[in-house]
């Protein structure tokens, strides 16, 4: 169902249902099921945290082929600002971009610029009354699911702008279509991508019907490549690929699109665990004097994605330098955002409410309550051995009816030792009789 | 008519990391039983205020919570000190609270407004040396 596209997939016959997945996944939406992991699609928020963790790399994302491209006339590529914290400090960005032309792309057109624009229009945005505070970034994918499975009550909170991706994607066509008078459908627009949920939002939009971008490359399959590409380039080589300032550049890594606010009033929490505390703060009013809140799903924000290949701390280093040298080049960048309104969303989103344990709140109670009666009689080790992440989630999958009692091994060790005292019981009434 | 389920949580004295623990269970009940979003806002939001209460204030108590078929039953105890004038305490601003919390920016005094505000019955009991009891009402629909 395109309802439930995710780019996070099992394969499964790496998986050797071990119980790491499950027990890092924000949303519980994997079980182990006849020693394999099974993803529920309903609950899924492409955060990636399985990707990470699993041992087996069972997990993966989906994202496209290279081959996409021979479908368009004209190919523009889209770097994630991301791609910037994954060389060190003889790649500058001039050649980063001029290595990617390598790939067969016609032109490149940073993401990091349009950012800078997503920033403009926030700054107006925060500005005015009719705003729900604090304002959530929308930026992250992954947080956007969180708070529409988990959060409705943020929903209203959510910066309803388009992604810098998206953004992105729609100026490189419309400069393309324009200036070469290629039609729009003949030019493809390609995103490379330092995570899972960015590949979902494209194919399975939330905020509209449609993505403008044509396809998703996978950061980690770009890597060696470009590094190869990068060797013929020139270290000084210049470009007028470069159109980025420093904002647009630092949104990479946790707290970069606060900066680019200007406002001491924000807010940078990075790590979906973290982002759900914070999320709870939100919801019971606790957290004042903050009008904007950045959330990033992954450790360091982007720099951190499941498909970036540099180890997120050392991106954030190379980023630094990546933003020094922004700052050093003066860019000033145009106020392009004056009118925002033709990138906020086109679509509201609605709260999914996957968690409810039935459709009728008084069926719901009933479960509930057999739900605490069950899991009063689980051992509470939460060991995740019976493939359910915490044995109240094991409770609530008996009462979804979706697993038995004696999927815990200490239950099952219970209903054994039971068994064999009732036959030890029956070998006493039924002894054989025996002549001696 | 007896409640469906119910619920009973310890709230410590004095540690601000674990206050909100039980608003923040009650909430993910009530998310699980597909209440409206609204309803489970302010209910969290009542019954975090008078755990925190109870944090600062009362040396540490108990919250019992009961869902019934039409409305959630809040009920937040402690045998701390007790509230000598309630009329004055529940003006929005008075806060009896020590500079230290405040400086933690807790305490502004807005608490006890805050859970009348949001719940639909809520009764407060308190008597010098004999603790506080407070009691929140919120129907489901």
């Amino acid at each position: 169902m395109t309802n439930y596209f995710h780019s996070v997939t099992l394969e499964e016959e790496k998986c050797r249902g071990c119980t790491n997945c499950i027990k890092h996944c924000p949303t519980e939406a994997i079980r182990v099921r006849k020693g394999k992991a099974t993803i529920i699609k309903e609950r899924c928020i492409d955060c990636g945290e399985c990707i990470r963790v699993c041992p087996y790399h069972a997990k993966k994302a989906v994202t496209d082929p290279f081959s996409v491209m021979s479908e368009y006339h004209f190919k523009i590529a889209l770097p994630a600002p991301t791609l910037y914290g994954q060389f060190g400090q003889e790649f500058s960005r001039e050649r980063i971009l001029r290595g990617l032309l390598g790939f067969g792309f016609d032109w490149v057109f940073e993401v990091a610029r349009a950012a800078e624009i997503v920033s403009d229009a926030t700054r107006q945005i925060i500005k005015t009354d009719n705003v729900k505070k604090p304002v959530i970034s929308s930026a992250c994918p992954a947080v956007v699911r969180l708070i529409q499975v988990r959060f409705p009550n943020l929903i209203k909170n959510l910066l309803k702008i388009e992604s810098p991706m998206e953004v992105a994607a729609r100026i490189a066509k419309h400069t393309i279509s324009k200036e070469k008078n290629i039609p729009s459908n003949k030019i493809g627009v390609f995103f490379i991508s330092p995570c899972a949920a960015k590949v979902t939002s494209v194919k399975a939009p939330y905020e509209k019907k449609e993505s403008f971008v044509s396809g998703v490359f996978s950061m980690k399959d770009i890597h060696i490549k470009l590094l190869e590409k990068m060797k013929n380039i020139p270290q000084d080589y210049d470009c007028d690929l470069v159109s980025s300032g420093a904002y647009g550049v630092g949104w990479a890594g946790s707290g970069g699109e606060c900066n680019a606010l200007e406002t001491s009033r924000s807010l940078a929490v990075h790590g979906i665990h973290n982002v759900i505390d914070i999320f709870e703060e939100i919801v019971e009013d606790r957290l004042n004097d903050v009008d904007f809140v950045e959330a990033l799903s992954c450790t360091e924000g982007c720099l951190g994605g499941p498909l970036t290949v540099v180890n997120p701390f050392v991106a954030r280093t190379n980023l630094k330098w990546q933003i020094g040298n922004a700052k050093k080049n003066g860019f000033s960048y145009e106020n392009t955002a004056a009118d925002y309104q033709d990138l906020l969303w086109t679509k509201d989103m609605e709260y999914k409410p996957i968690l409810k344990l039935d459709d009728n709140m008084m069926k719901a109670m009933m479960k509930m309550q057999k739900l605490e009666e069950i899991n009063d009689g689980l051992p509470g080790l939460d060991c995740g051995a019976c493939g359910s992440p915490r044995c109240r989630s094991l409770a609530e999958d008996i009462v979804r009816g979706l697993a038995f009692e004696t999927d815990c091994i200490f239950k099952l060790r219970e209903k054994v030792s039971d068994l064999a005292d009732q036959m030890k019981a029956l070998e006493h009434i039924y002894k054989p009789k025996t002549e001696d | 008519m007896s409640s469906i389920i119910k619920k009973e949580y310890d709230i410590p004295a004095n540690d601000f990391s674990l206050a909100g623990e039980a608003s923040s269970n009650v909430r993910k009940l009530l998310t699980q039983l597909g209440v409206n979003p609204t309803i489970i806002k302010r209910t969290s939001i009542a019954m975090y205020e008078a755990e925190l209460n109870v944090v600062i204030h009362g040396n540490g108590g108990k919250a019992r919570v009961e869902i019934f078929e039409d409305k959630i039953e809040i009920f937040v105890f402690d045998e701390g000190p007790g509230i000598e004038d309630i009329e004055l305490a529940m003006k929005e601003g008075y806060s009896t609270a020590p500079d230290s919390i405040r400086e933690m920016g807790f305490g502004a005094g807005m608490g006890l407004s805050n859970i009348k505000r949001n719940s639909d019955k809520f009764v407060l009991e308190s008597e010098p040396n004999k603790g506080t009891r407070v009691y929140i009402t919120i129907y489901l629909y």
